[in-house]
């Protein structure tokens, strides 16, 4: 796929040597990678089809590390792109020909389990499911479980404002950290919250997290940990019009029910999963709902028997009711497997985010099908249902000619349509460079305008992560100009008190 | 002095714009019952945002609402209740506190709340204000109109704005249109309270509680020396109080879990639905501390497990009354006779002997010359400090919304 990136500055290029030696006094022996075959490693995130070569590749370990590679680069006018564990689906971390790769692999380490006030602070290369599993036999977890959680980084899931299946009734990584230690492009180190809620002054912990690594490098994360539920009991819910499973979804919600998940299947990834992980899943299905409830026995039994009623309402044609924890996690299997499954039914698939109001379910889904015979290619979709997130995945080989351009040029369309729908481009993935310049489908000029202002106080010369995000790049002067129309007043109509 | 009221984005972008030209700063004001809050202003154009109201889309199967953003907060209230449906963070009514008439809780707006970024004892689980501001339309001090976030629940296209207009009093953006994530009401909630226990022991009982399963949605702890105060259902001795909502059988199952699990030594008693509700009243609206009028009032907000002692460390060095809400982690204190209105012990305290405690105290309730001269939020670190005022000066470069309003001189 192309993709331009800013143009790399041939100035910095040819500086390289002395750029590794001064990177090199900073972090010492192996945390400065220079040989290709080593920044190989690095060329490319989870969104494969983007890939570049890094022009040196660093690996701090502490703080003062990252500050001063950061102060370094500013005063060289060297671009700086993070990275955690590199799983970003929307090309978060593709490198710059001519910009530092940061990994920060090397802050791995869990620094303190706090029971009493109920947070963990950890190191930002810490996964996702390391906290939970550092808490579990306390019966604590952390709430937001992005499918990728074995492999992906807290820093990362700050980064991106990462999601999972459970996060209509938990919440997404914003509202479950209380706390970050951070490095600004000029090395200033600003902490933001702590183990108390809601610092005060402006919100910029709330800003960091899904800013995709242009505001700032994250050097610790405290999060929030909950008590496991006493319970929960999955429902596996086969309907044999996508129709019915929407309006069910929508039904559920209206009824005053937050399921702690609820996802949907169509037909191809039901197929995909099944034969994948055999979780039972029903074949003849069109759509099939995963839904949990969790909390008190009591709740579940009840909540259970009121979704059941819903879904035979909305024409549901299987209900099964996970009848052990092992069973309940088999539901979930295929779900969770739903990516890899589909990778083995076709030899690329493309993976969409986008978010639409519930009520357009199967309004969406069947003009997807309409641009699925356009395109001529296949998509099998799963969807955040509880929360109107969908991730449809167009199949495609790029070995055939034309195919991977037309898996693009399908996605991009899907994501205009939920913008049309009252959508947003982007519910969990990021815009990074795969969405980056679709962003004028759902944002006007001043709007993107203000977003770079917040970019231009965080950091001026726009050496963090540039190319990302925004469809252009513009000189923080130039946004500077104030524009009043001194002409235009005064207003007859207004009213004056 | 001049006062203008837009009716709609238009001319709310040209009043900021005229403001721009000639150079005079707007004072921001809706529903006016917050204006005690933060430093006070005398600025020469007030900027009332009252004319843009009204709930616009409401669709309660998106739990989405999106409303003019000075519609009254008892509109919307009024009718996410018709559709069985709340505002999760409770926003409080601090009519009483700041001594203003009953009616005039009538008047604050969902704007001014979220400006603000205030919420209730339901925080600890459901999250801030500012968790449910999913977007908004407004004009920044530059006079241009702009949008971020978006309409549904899920999205991370862009920077989070609506973050940063959260708890922004109006210092960056003059905001028009607000769009909030809402929940189902819970059909049934009870309030078990646990009394006679001393700070510490009630607060170590409400951390057992949210760090059961039994999903308590609000934990306070109201020590005896405010047994005088208008909460009708405390007697002579302290309370922890620990609130459960959601389906009648599952309320009813977690509230006797508690009650084995927390209650086998000391005395304790269940509220159901009213008095429930009215305990919780009080504690979001500051109601023990309320009176009499002329205590500076305080919310300090800290890690939960020190809630109790600094309660207890303030009160030895200052004439101050206290109760803790958010588990431990939220410390309201009223504070009488001090010059500085207890200022430095209150952020002392927070600091710690060592210096290196974290959290912050604002100063929710003083006179407009206190407000002048005691930094009304916690004064932060010069670096953050620093970053905050180049974020405002991208915002509205000439100071024109509200300048001061936070922090002296931005």
């Amino acid at each position: 796929m192309s993709m331009k990136m800013p143009t790399p500055d041939a100035a910095v290029l040819s500086r390289r040597a002395e750029i590794v030696e001064a990177l090199r006094r900073i972090v010492p022996g192996e945390g400065v990678i220079v040989s290709e075959a080593e920044r190989r490693a690095y060329e490319s995130d989870g969104l494969t089809a983007y890939r570049q070569l890094p022009m040196i590749v660093v690996l701090p370990s502490r703080v003062e590390q990252v500050a001063a590679v950061l102060r370094y680069c500013k005063r060289a006018g060297v671009k700086v792109v993070p990275r955690g564990a590199g799983t970003s689906l929307s090309g978060g971390a593709l490198p710059l020909a001519d910009g530092v790769l940061l990994g920060m692999a090397k802050f791995n380490r869990i620094l303190d389990i706090d029971y009493e006030n109920r947070c963990v602070v950890v190191q930002p290369g810490v996964t996702n499911l390391a906290i939970t599993q550092a808490v579990e036999e306390a019966g604590f977890y952390y709430a937001p479980d992005p499918s990728s959680q074995i492999a992906c980084t807290i820093g990362g899931n700050v980064a991106e404002n990462s999601g999972g299946v459970h996060c209509l009734k938990y919440g997404v990584t914003t509202n479950n950290i209380l706390g970050i230690e951070m490095v600004l492009m000029d090395g200033e180190v600003i902490r933001l919250g702590g183990k108390h809620l809601d610092a005060e002054g402006y919100d910029l912990l709330g800003v960091m997290t899904g800013s995709e690594g242009l505001l700032g490098v994250v050097t610790e994360v405290t999060v929030r940990i909950l008590p496991k539920p006493t319970t929960a009991t999955a429902l596996l819910i086969g309907f044999a019009a996508t129709e019915d499973a929407g309006r069910c979804v929508a039904a559920v919600i209206a009824a005053g029910i937050i399921p702690g998940g609820m996802e949907f299947m169509d037909r191809p990834a039901i197929h995909a999963a099944e034969a994948f992980v055999k979780a039972g899943y029903p074949l003849e299905a069109e759509a099939l709902l995963i839904v949990e409830l969790d909390g008190a026995p009591a709740e579940v039994e009840e909540l259970t028997g009121r979704v059941e009623a819903i879904a035979r309402d909305h024409h549901a044609t299987e209900i099964q009711l996970s009848r052990s924890e092992a069973e309940r996690v088999a539901f979930w299997s295929g779900r969770k497997a739903a990516f890899p499954a589909v990778g083995r039914i076709a030899p690329d698939y493309y993976c969409m985010d986008g978010t639409i109001p519930r009520a357009r379910l199967s309004d969406i889904l069947a003009r997807m099908r309409t641009l699925s015979d356009r395109y001529d290619l296949a998509v099998a979709n799963v969807f955040h249902a509880g929360d109107g997130n969908l991730h449809p995945l167009i199949l495609y080989d790029a070995n055939k000619p034309g195919e991977i351009q037309r898996a693009e040029a399908f996605g991009a369309d899907i994501l205009r349509l939920c913008v049309e729908m009252g959508g947003v481009l982007t519910g969990e993935h990021g815009v990074g460079v795969e969405k980056r310049d679709l962003m004028g489908a759902m944002f006007d000029e001043s709007d993107l305008a203000h977003q770079q202002r917040l970019k231009c106080a965080f950091d001026p010369d726009g050496l963090l992560n540039p190319g990302k995000m925004f469809p252009q790049l513009h000189r923080c002067a130039e946004l500077g100009r104030l524009h009043v129309h001194a002409g235009r007043l005064p207003f007859p109509d207004l009213p004056r008190f | 002095m001049s006062r203008v009221a837009p009716a709609d984005l238009g001319e709310l972008r040209d009043v900021i714009g005229e403001a721009l030209t000639a150079e005079e700063p707007l004072e921001l004001v809706a529903g006016a019952t917050r204006r005690g809050l933060g430093r006070p202003l005398q600025l020469p154009r007030t900027l009332d945002l009252s004319r843009l109201t009204g709930i616009r889309d409401y669709q309660p199967s998106e739990l989405v609402l999106t409303a003019g953003a000075a519609t009254p907060l008892e509109e919307i209230e009024t009718a996410l209740a018709q559709a069985g449906q709340m505002l999760p963070f409770e926003p409080p009514d601090w009519a009483g506190l700041f001594d203003l008439p009953p009616s005039a809780a009538r008047r604050a707006t969902l704007g001014g709340v979220l400006a603000c970024n205030l919420s209730g004892p339901r925080r600890i689980k459901a999250g801030a204000a500012r968790d449910h501001f999913l977007g908004f339309r407004g004009v920044s001090g530059r006079g241009e109109v702009f949008k971020a976030g978006g309409k549904v629940v899920k999205n991370v296209t862009g920077y989070d704005l609506p973050k940063l207009m959260a708890g922004s009093y109006g210092t960056l953006a003059a905001l028009e249109e607000v769009t909030i994530k809402v929940l189902p009401r819970a059909e049934a909630a009870c309030t078990v309270v646990l009394y006679g226990l001393d700070p510490a022991t009630g607060v170590r009982r409400l951390t057992r509680a949210l760090a059961s399963p039994h999903e308590v949605s609000g934990a306070a702890y109201l020590p005896a020396s405010l047994a005088a105060t208008p909460i009708s259902s405390l007697g002579p001795y302290s309370m922890a109080a620990l609130r459960l909502e959601g389906p009648p059988l599952s309320v009813a199952f977690r509230r006797e879990r508690l009650l084995a699990e927390l209650a086998s030594d000391c005395e304790a008693a269940v509220l159901e639905a009213e008095p429930s509700a009215e305990l919780w009243r009080s504690i979001r609206d500051v109601a023990p501390l309320s009176h009499p009028v002329g205590r500076v009032v305080w919310r300090v907000s800290v890690a939960p497990s020190r809630g109790a002692e600094l309660g207890e460390v303030i009160a030895r060095g200052l004439d101050a009354s206290w109760y803790l809400d958010w588990g431990g982690g939220l410390l309201w204190v009223a504070v009488a006779g001090a010059e500085d209105g207890g200022a430095a012990v209150i952020r002392g305290a927070i600091r710690g002997p060592d210096g290196q405690g974290t959290g912050h105290a604002t100063l929710i309730r003083g006179s407009p010359a206190l407000r002048h001269v005691v930094p009304v939020f916690e004064p932060q670190a010069p670096p953050l400090a620093a970053l905050a005022a180049r974020v405002k000066l991208n915002f509205d470069p000439q100071r024109i919304l509200n300048p001061g309003r936070m922090v002296e001189g931005s």
